[in-house]
């Protein structure tokens, strides 16, 4: 069998369909940092590009932007996250925000960002709710609240985004946690739920989703789509002026882009290092605070505040998508009125033809990237069970890697390279720098459903002269069914939501659902927006929907894998 | 060629320092014992022998089956059997697709369920084949676990603890039937227990391990 053969192999490709891309791009970048780009006629090295980068005056603004929105923005959901499953974990009330939450996460970025652009926006529906009775509006107030320059919609459209990934990562860790016993024993030496909580239970839940916050740190402060739709323009963040500069017709202009995505990088490193150092002052300081034995006086008030925080957060998703609905069908719909004059299928017949298009596009990009992801995650675990192999804490950083290194500073890089080397930028590339996001999500999520199989079930079938590859396909892949599929589900969604790496890899010429919608920012026509953010939003959740479905369907009659 | 499952000098060790070293035979339908309290090796051992030992063991000494020396072969090519105190029964599989999985291929379809037919007939449970295996009692699932082992025709049987999870009335029942299947197959059978009455209702020889003094955690056992 030529699959034994392979199998071994399977780790190594792995790393190299994670890293490779992520080494590549990088080199792609520094080199025209410096002032070498051949394929434009220059070469360096020189520092140009970056006198350039440094002459532009909006550089400041921009460079404030990226880490104001991002360190607020992670700092906000972390808060928020850790105070509501403090305050409130483990009660009704929890397992009601845990539902609501959960399917959030599969909601594109760039979907909940339109959202809720339509929601908060002057003339949005919020205002029109709220108008004429109570604010008197009869007309949009001319308010720049959508896109203002500090950046707080974008930070905004973030932290609803952020919410769900961290807190389905905390009831994940909360799990190994012994959470519930910590918080018994502290409640019964008179401390309040939350602080209890507080103070036995998020340092060993925070040591376990580390790696996810900084991911979000990342992500956060280099983030494109949110911040085309919802951030200021004059300057953008640091991350739309790359994008900006890459898409300008002259060659030249990449150095310059080039040298932002290396200070972007270099932001990111700088502000992974000091959140390290804030971890250590906030552990001081939260030592001080045991010892000083305070139980907690104001828990309910604190859990109160977290609590609606975290509902207006999930609303503010969950309207957003609401509203695209109805301007997706809506005909005319004046201001202040709540609803349109009237609904229409005339938005779906007109904006219907092309979203199949790109929906065809999107689902072919992303049925190939997860399931890469899922056969070179399956390998390496089941590599990993054969030949007895630890995984060491250090390895499962390479999986995260290409979460940390900014889009931004690899993915214009990668462009430039393959342009340099005369590749040809297109559908496979894309698939394959897909591949590099879709793969750590895949990997997590399906890693540890796979390795709490029990192993005897393993033993049995081999005593019952069962091979190896027998054991793999006939009974571990079919008891782990609903986790396979939701891994793949995840991939899907991962890869649906990806807006940087189809625009800079596909070279304009691969047109998903979301760099279609992302490219109706500009125009502002909402009925079409709200046609493709649904379209989006739905090719990101169908496949979860079926991953519980099928499962339940196969299974209907086995109870022994209900709740497996 | 001697019949029959032969532990060579067999020592399992724990992160280099020796667990348990067994030096001992076994004839085909004949019962040997290993009892002792948990912690000393006893399920590590059986791991061992099936060819599946985790991560953290290691062991020298071989094992021999039929005249064989089985020690390095895979797994799957042992034809050791080996039933555990849960009856880890396929959950995504009927009782009849379990006991399918167990039984050698080849045959012609009628065949097969035929002689599955005739497998769950011995055991009293005429019928159960389209049943899910969830749905099954305690007892009746010990019964559909012993005859998937049987229908695979080991060599030799292990068993781990295999009665702790059953209540008193069922353990006596179900073990007489595993008793008495392995040795009408006349199968060697090496049991591990901490349950005198299941040692002493094997019949055969017992051997106690380990008064677990910290100083001496080794436990050995040669053939006297």
């Amino acid at each position: 069998m030529s699959r034994r053969r392979l199998l071994p192999l399977l780790p190594a490709l792995t790393m190299l369909a994670l890293l490779g891309p992520v080494v590549a791009g990088l080199w792609g970048t520094v080199l025209p940092a410096f002032g070498h780009l051949p394929a434009a006629g220059l070469t360096g090295p020189s520092l140009d590009p970056f006198r350039d980068l440094f002459g532009w005056a909006g550089l400041p603004r921009a460079v404030m932007l990226s880490v104001g929105t991002g360190v607020l923005a992670t700092v906000m959901s972390l808060a928020i996250v850790m105070l509501v499953t403090a305050g409130w974990s483990g009660t009704r009330v929890f397992g009601v925000l845990e539902r609501l939450l959960s399917p959030l996460l599969a909601v594109p970025h760039a979907a909940a960002a339109f959202g809720l652009a339509f929601l908060i926006a002057p003339s949005g529906w919020l205002a029109r709710l709220a108008s004429p009775g109570l604010t008197g509006w009869d007309r949009p107030p001319d308010l720049l609240i959508v896109q203002d320059s500090w950046g707080l919609a974008m930070t905004a459209g973030l932290i609803v985004k952020e919410v769900p990934f961290l807190l389905l990562i905390t009831l994940a860790a909360l799990g190994q946690a012994d959470a519930q016993r910590s918080v018994r024993v502290a409640q019964a030496l008179g401390y309040g739920r939350l602080t209890g909580w507080l103070k036995t239970v998020f340092p060993r839940v925070y040591a376990q989703i580390r790696p996810p916050v900084y991911v979000v740190l990342a992500y956060a402060m280099s983030v494109v789509d949110v911040a085309v739709i919802l951030g200021p323009n004059t300057p953008p963040s640091l991350s739309v002026q790359i994008v900006k500069l890459m898409a300008h017709p002259d060659l030249s202009y990449r150095l310059e882009a080039a040298a932002g995505a290396v200070l972007q990088l270099l932001l990111v490193i700088g502000a992974l290092l000091v959140w390290r150092l804030g971890e250590g002052a906030v552990a001081a300081l939260g030592r001080r605070w045991i010892t000083a034995g305070a139980r907690g006086k104001a828990d309910p008030a604190v859990a109160g505040l977290a609590l609606v925080a975290g509902a207006v957060s999930a609303l503010a998703v969950f309207l957003g998508l609401v509203v695209l609905g109805v301007w997706s069908v809506a005909g005319f719909w004046g201001f202040p009125d709540a609803l349109p004059d009237r609904i229409t299928m005339a938005n779906w017949l007109r904006f219907g033809p092309g979203t199949l298009q790109a929906l065809g596009e999107t689902a072919l990009i992303a049925v190939v990237a997860a399931l890469v992801a899922l056969v070179l995650t399956i390998g390496c675990l089941e590599a990993e069970y054969r030949h007895k192999l630890r995984v060491s804490q250090r390895a499962v950083w390479v999986l995260y890697i290409p979460l940390l290194v900014p889009q931004t500073a690899f993915l214009p890089g990668l462009q430039t390279l393959m342009l340099t080397l005369g590749a040809d930028v297109g559908r496979v590339p894309v698939m394959l720098v897909h591949l590099v996001f879709v793969l750590p999500y895949v990997f997590l999520s399906l890693a540890d459903p796979f390795r709490a199989w029990d192993a005897r079930m393993g033993v049995i079938a081999a005593a019952l002269r069962a091979s190896p590859d027998r054991i793999l396909w006939r009974v571990r892949l079919p008891m782990l069914l609903r986790p396979v599929l939701t891994a793949f589900a995840v991939g899907l969604a991962v890869s649906v939501g990806q807006y940087l790496a189809t625009l800079l890899i596909g070279g304009g010429r691969v047109a998903t659902l979301t760099t279609e919608a992302v490219a109706l920012a500009s125009g502002g026509d909402r009925r079409a927006i709200g046609v493709y953010g649904l379209m989006q939003t739905g090719a990101a959740l169908v496949p979860f929907a079926l991953a519980l479905l099928i499962p339940a369907l196969v299974w209907r009659n086995r109870k022994g894998l209900r709740h497996g | 060629m001697d019949k029959g499952l032969s532990l060579r000098d067999v020592t399992v060790f724990k992160d280099r320092s020796p667990l348990i070293r067994v030096d001992h035979d076994v004839a085909p339908g004949d019962v040997v014992t290993i009892m002792g309290p948990s912690g000393v090796g006893k399920s590590t051992l059986l791991a061992f022998i099936t060819g599946t030992l985790p991560g953290d063991f290691t062991a020298t000494g071989t094992v021999w089956l039929d005249g064989h020396d089985i020690t390095y072969a895979a797994a799957h090519q042992r034809r050791v059997g080996i039933l555990f105190q849960d009856d880890l029964l396929f959950p995504h599989l009927s009782v009849g697709a379990n006991l399918a999985f167990g039984l050698r291929p080849g045959g012609s379809r009628s065949d097969r369920q035929t002689r599955i037919d005739a497998a769950l007939a011995e055991v009293g449970l005429d019928g159960f084949a389209p049943r899910d295996p969830a749905t099954l009692s305690g007892g009746q699932k010990a019964r559909v676990a012993l005859m998937r082992m049987l229908l695979s025709e080991p060599c030799a049987l292990l068993l781990d603890e295999p009665f702790a999870r059953l209540d008193a009335a069922l353990r006596a029942q179900v073990r007489d039937m595993v008793f008495d299947r392995a040795r009408s197959r006349a199968l060697p059978v090496l049991m591990v227990t901490h349950d005198a009455e299941d040692a002493q209702a094997a019949g055969g020889v017992i051997i106690t391990l380990g008064d677990e003094s910290p100083h001496n955690r080794i436990t050995s056992v040669t053939q006297g």
